[in-house]
């Protein structure tokens, strides 16, 4: 392969990674972003949703997408629960800093425990007739186990920018953040849209696990290395834009994948953090952040 | 507590564990009391910047990873001996925790928790391609054969370990009861009005995170000779930072002997669960306590036993 295909083909895998970055990331940014609630427990209910794809796919044969997607509802609820109880434990008590972040932690490892106990730490994953098949286009390859998800990933963050900029209820989950008193002189509960934009967030990681698993076997500790990486998207992309957010997953996606092409995969997870903490240390407001 | 009372108690506690290396043979206990005081020095550390000034830091496992490569690599290379290497950790894990806290600690204190974070993870990830301590696959080290008046090596390293967890503890108790850490509380109590007040903040909190990690990197370093087989899945341990936030969390972070305490007892309860039930659901425990503790009673066992007696005062009087 010259060095010009390699190029191209890193490039390329580089935009199907990021994009399923995207998905990822989608759930953070809104929970980080909108809320400024720091659920690093995010990345746990994304391997969360792997599992969920991993039974029912092994079990039943159920197509990964459509698990994902069906379980989305289910998370939505997950994510109402969680709300009602952050809210009462933390965010009414004005607890939310010190005691909030100790609790999203705990609650991840809480997961990540209770699902090494149930499954091992074997590797686990999904079949699916597209998984191992590649689509090929002149001298660049687009395996479809990268393609579908990042297709998914671009339809689910275009939706969720559109529910967000053109519902009632979407506009009011972008206004929580920035004047809470503004939004209840409106006649929205501030803690009801929180509780639907967190349901929301959680839901994403439904679709994103069920992705996550078509993309790469899973085990329970994997979730670890996606808080780093979509912190520095979310970082990266500016607080509370999601289609920053987007842009930042695609850039970080492309990045590692050259990474990985020229200095060995081994390195890639280390691009993520690295960027986050350039990112904080010279523009913390990220790259469409307002200054 | 009275100067003269910990100075007493101190002295109290060392003879007590040097009279106990002569008394005990068994090796268990110095093996289960050498990884509780690991931990005590571990929340200690903590609890001096997330306790005293607020700021969470989730990365603990990276200090203290850094403290025991640094360790192995200065063996390896030139066969320093533990107390050398000791010191040259706790340095380096100190200037980590200085540069650490100027990259962040102007930020808000999130920013800060997810650079801790990050950084441990970069550091695990450079560990992993560092082939001279041993990359992914990890690396042997050899106990040394000399153990000065003690009967065996695990004697000696457990000595050690006691006194670094009440140097920690002496240096935490210090911190909390100076200018320093009124400095601190004030922090964490309202940042900006420290800063108005005149309380030079950023410069407190990085004194502080360079203890924190001073202190992380010394209870590191002699973990390789402690395990002899060391790879980054251990050294980077999750359960490491989980204990260091759970410890300070359980015991109280108010007060300098809130860690001491949740170490202690969280310490034992893990050792004997070790022992009777299995090593995983150890882990179990630890996330449901320090979430209980968040939730019901943020102010930990300390927090719990004021509220007590405030309650028996009242209704005495």
């Amino acid at each position: 392969m010259s060095t010009l295909d390699l190029i191209l083909n890193a490039v390329v895998a580089g935009l199907m990674l990021g994009g399923f970055y995207a998905a990822v990331a989608l759930g953070l940014s809104i929970t980080f972003g909108q809320l400024d609630i720091v659920n690093i427990a995010h990345p746990t209910f994304v391997i969360l949703g792997s599992f969920v794809a991993y039974i029912l796919n092994n079990n039943f044969g159920i197509d990964p997408v459509l698990i994902g997607l069906l379980f989305m509802p289910v998370f939505y609820f997950l994510g109402t629960l969680l709300y009602r109880f952050y809210y009462v434990s933390f965010e009414r008590t004005g607890q939310e800093s010190l005691s909030g972040l100790a609790f999203f932690f705990g609650l991840m490892f809480i997961i990540e425990v209770i699902l090494i106990l149930t499954f091992g730490v074997d590797y686990r994953l999904v079949s699916a007739p597209y998984i191992g098949e590649t689509l090929h286009i002149g001298p660049v390859d687009l395996p479809y186990r990268m393609l579908v998800p990042a297709t998914i990933s671009v339809i689910m963050t275009g939706a969720v920018i559109l529910y967000l900029s053109k519902t009632f209820l979407g506009k009011t989950i972008l206004a929580v953040s920035q004047d809470r008193l503004a939004l209840q002189l409106m006649g929205a509960d501030p803690v009801k849209v929180k509780r639907i934009a967190l349901g929301i967030a959680i839901a994403t990681a439904s679709m994103a696990g069920a992705l996550l698993i078509i993309i790469q076997p899973v085990e329970p500790s994997v979730g670890r290395v996606y808080i780093g990486r979509i912190f520095a998207i979310v970082v990266l992309g500016g607080m509370g834009s999601i289609s920053g957010t987007f842009v930042a997953a695609i850039l970080i996606g492309v990045v590692e994948s050259f990474i990985s092409t020229f200095y060995g995969p081994s390195w890639a997870p280390a691009v993520g953090f690295g960027i986050l903490l350039l990112t904080l240390a010279v523009r913390p407001q990220g790259i469409f952040g307002r200054a | 507590m009275k100067s003269k009372l910990f100075w007493l108690s101190v002295v109290l506690v060392f003879v007590l564990g040097f009279a106990f290396t002569k008394l005990s043979d068994n090796e268990f206990y110095f093996f289960a009391i050498y990884t509780i005081l690991q931990g005590v020095i571990m929340a200690v550390a903590w609890n001096i910047l997330g306790g005293f000034t607020g700021y969470v830091n989730f990365g603990s496992a990276g200090f203290f990873a850094v403290g025991v490569y640094t360790s192995v690599s200065l063996n390896k290379a030139f066969g320093l001996p533990l107390p050398a290497t000791l010191i040259v950790a706790g340095i380096i894990c100190g200037l980590l925790g200085l540069a650490a806290g100027y990259l962040t600690l102007r930020l808000k204190g999130v920013y800060f928790a997810i650079a801790t974070l990050a950084t441990a993870l970069v550091f695990e990830t450079v560990v992993n391609n560092w082939h001279f301590v041993g990359g992914a696959a990890g690396i042997f080290i050899q106990p040394p054969q000399y153990f000065f008046i003690f009967d065996n090596f695990i004697e000696l390293l457990f000595m050690l370990m006691l006194f670094l967890a009440i140097v920690a503890t002496a240096v935490s108790r210090y911190v909390s009861s100076s200018r320093l850490g009124m400095g601190l509380t004030a922090i964490r109590d309202d940042e900006t009005a420290a800063e108005c007040m005149g309380v030079p903040t950023l410069r407190l909190k990085l004194i502080s995170t360079t203890l924190m990690g001073a202190l992380m990197g010394v209870a590191g370093a002699p973990y390789p000779f402690f395990v002899s087989f060391v790879e980054p899945v251990s050294a980077f341990s999750l359960l490491i930072a989980v204990n260091a936030i759970a410890m300070p969390i359980i015991g109280g972070t108010l007060v300098w002997y809130g860690p001491v305490i949740g170490a202690l007892i969280l310490g034992v309860v893990l050792e004997t669960a070790t022992v009777t039930i299995s090593s995983e659901l150890n882990l179990l425990i630890v996330g449901i306590v320090l979430v209980a503790f968040i939730t019901l009673a943020p102010k930990g066992i300390v927090g719990l036993v004021e509220d007590f007696r405030k309650k028996k005062g009242a209704t005495n009087g």
